[in-house]
């Protein structure tokens, strides 16, 4: 098996040598994924903050190894994604199999529009996405890691909380605004806090086992519902870079997991599935149960939870990291507009809510798709058979077969932040869906229309051929909450910083008639359109989304 | 109260459908049966497709659990 990657030094923080004391406005706890992405766009945002790791390194096992295409979008903004398109393997495809048939029940795509920079998912093992996090970080003035810096005791005060961290020289005391607890599934912050995490353990049990193979199988996802090397279980088929697969079979309940988990074991799985004459090395093999729970509120005044530790899900769907991304997605411009005196403590509400929201949309999609991969009845058994043969023949069938709906964004079209339609729009967006990408060129250069949105407020004009950006978005770049003005020409490259939509499609997706604004929150989802770009209704609609008390001349 | 779900004779000839329902089974065991049922369920289920009228189903046939 691999050993750990590398390790990062504990380096002596400047609290342990003088009585004075910081006072930051974040600190992050975890330096895990959720962590790491938090630190990067509060530093995009200019809130500077330090992130406080009790491990010296990145996590051992390929652990998450699927990033959804909203995940990729949000990392893009991050600085990161890059990098993980390089190594990561990108799939779109995935098959069903069932019982004996070597033929799959079926396949289908995850990418339902094509045309947009990220794939349906890309696989890559957690260890790399943590890599990459860090090498940015690094890059960054306002974030800093802290390794082997254990947090101890943590005290909220009426303005801030007060966290006491141990070290392996000696502990000493942070002050800050606000703490973020992004600190796993098994977050010390929640129980120091004694908070909930109510919902349910699965009765059944999982062996991952991630081997080196030199295989030719395409690069797609394979699922099995009772196969002859599994019989009466299920197991998933993932390829991984660098010629590593994922294996995970389903064991069921009543397992000797020590059994289980010998080499000689897991390798005669292995064979089982793969061929006697196969070859392989294992990285990382591991038993797994699975959880559903989330936290009541996601916010507990001066800290706010992110990521595993305020939700759990099973992993069919991958819905863990990529929803927690999401969390930090939602969560660094509000806190940001709030540390900088622009919104109220209030907007921090909107997180609670919309991410509540989607860790109960995440769990029940995951409680649902579990229910269908291990029936908990005799007929609910027969069902999902029945559901399988009839899927070979009858489309209508596929919609039911269910071995984890794979995480898609989180649509807050129920948020209070957005601003209702007042026009009809035919398009598939609708105010809190995350934008929808298309190909565009700049000054003659290929691009895409999600690197030139985002961390800020963005007003999308699908501008008259020849016609610039109305006289007012001048006015709204100097407001106290700026909002930048992107025109978009569907006819020509008519000027400088403005995008073509080249190939129509932007246009198309979002319906973007001449005089059409689009506004989007620096999260990219969008919170209101418009069939004409007017100042007040846009300046209205950014006061909704960021809970102002008044706004503009209306209250 | 229904809204939806038509609940007045419908089929023509239903001693035919009925017989022919009867036969479908004809020699299978109970096992067999409770599958080839579910199918039945999914396919008529597919063919309403209205929700409405689906959740009515539901609904009815709740009240004659045990």
């Amino acid at each position: 098996m691999r050993g750990v990657r590398q390790i990062y030094p504990f380096e002596r923080p400047p609290e342990l040598d003088t009585d004075d004391r910081v006072r930051l406005p974040v600190v992050i706890v975890g330096a895990g994924p959720i962590g790491m992405a938090m630190g990067l766009d509060l530093d995009r945002q200019g809130i500077s903050n330090v992130i406080l790791d009790d491990d010296n390194k990145v996590s051992i096992g390929s652990r998450a190894i699927l990033w959804s295409k909203r995940a990729l979008e949000v990392l893009d903004r991050l600085g990161c994604s890059e990098r993980m398109l390089e190594t990561g393997v990108t799939w779109n495809l995935g098959k069903i199999f069932f019982g004996d048939s070597k033929e799959p029940v079926y396949g289908f795509n995850v990418l339902e529009i094509e045309d947009q920079q990220f794939p349906g998912f890309i696989n890559l093992q957690q260890y790399f996405v943590e890599e990459y996090l860090k090498e940015e970080i690094d890059k960054r003035e306002l974030t800093e890691i802290r390794w082997e810096n254990e947090l101890t005791s943590i005290d909220q005060t009426a303005d801030g909380a007060t966290v006491t961290v141990s070290t392996p020289q000696g502990d000493y005391k942070l002050d800050c605004d606000y703490v973020i607890a992004a600190d796993g599934s098994r977050s010390p912050i929640r129980k120091m806090l004694g908070l909930d995490f109510s919902g349910e353990t699965f009765q059944d049990h999982f062996l991952i086992a991630d081997i080196r193979m030199k295989a030719d199988f395409p690069t797609e996802r394979w699922f099995w519902f009772d196969p002859p090397f599994n019989r009466g279980q299920s197991a998933l088929l993932h390829k991984q870079p660098n010629d590593v697969w994922r294996l995970d079979f389903q064991l069921g309940w009543d397992i000797d997991r020590e059994e289980e988990l010998k080499p000689e074991n897991v390798s005669r799985r292995i064979r089982a599935m793969m061929g006697e004459e196969f070859d392989f090395e294992f990285e990382w093999v591991s038993i797994y149960t699975f959880q559903c729970r989330q936290m009541d509120r996601f916010v507990h005044n001066r800290i706010i939870f992110a990521g595993d530790a305020a939700h759990l899900v099973s992993p069919f769907g991958a819905r863990g990291a990529n929803s927690g991304l999401q969390d930090v997605d939602n969560l660094g411009w509000k806190l940001a507009l709030i540390l900088n005196g622009k919104a109220p403590a209030d907007l921090l509400k909107s997180y609670n809510y919309e991410r509540v929201t989607a860790a109960r949309e995440n769990i029940l999609n995951s409680t649902r798709a579990t229910d269908f991969i291990t029936p908990k009845s005799e007929i609910s058994r027969v069902f999902r058979d029945v559901t399988l043969e009839l899927a070979r023949d009858f489309e209508f069938a596929r919609h039911f077969v269910n071995s984890g709906r794979l995480s898609v964004a989180c649509i807050l079209d129920e948020s209070n932040l957005n601003t209702a339609d007042k026009d009809t729009f035919d398009s598939t967006l609708v105010p809190g869906s995350p934008a929808v990408d298309a190909p565009v060129t700049i000054n003659g250069r290929e691009s895409w229309f999600l690197k030139w949105i985002g961390n800020e407020f963005t007003a999308v004009y699908f501008a008259e051929d020849g016609e610039n950006a109305p006289d007012s978005a001048a006015e709204l770049e100097k407001d106290s909450i700026p909002v930048r003005t992107l025109v978009i020409s569907g006819q020509s490259e008519t000027g400088n910083g403005v995008l073509f939509d080249h190939k129509g499609l932007l246009r198309k997706r979002l319906d973007g008639q001449a005089g059409t604004c689009y506004l989007f929150r620096p999260d990219q989802h969008l919170v209101a359109r418009w069939r004409a770009f007017d100042l007040q209704e846009i300046r209205n609609a950014v006061a909704r989304a960021t809970m102002q008390q008044t706004s503009g001349e209306t209250a | 109260m229904s809204k939806k779900l038509r609940t007045e004779p419908q089929i023509k000839d239903p001693d035919d459908f009925y017989a022919r329902l009867i036969d479908l089974h004809e020699g299978l065991n109970s096992v067999e049966s409770n599958s080839l049922n579910c199918k039945l369920i999914l396919l008529m289920a597919n063919h309403i497709g209205d929700r409405e009228t689906l959740d009515e189903v539901l609904n009815v046939v709740r009240k004659y659990r045990p």
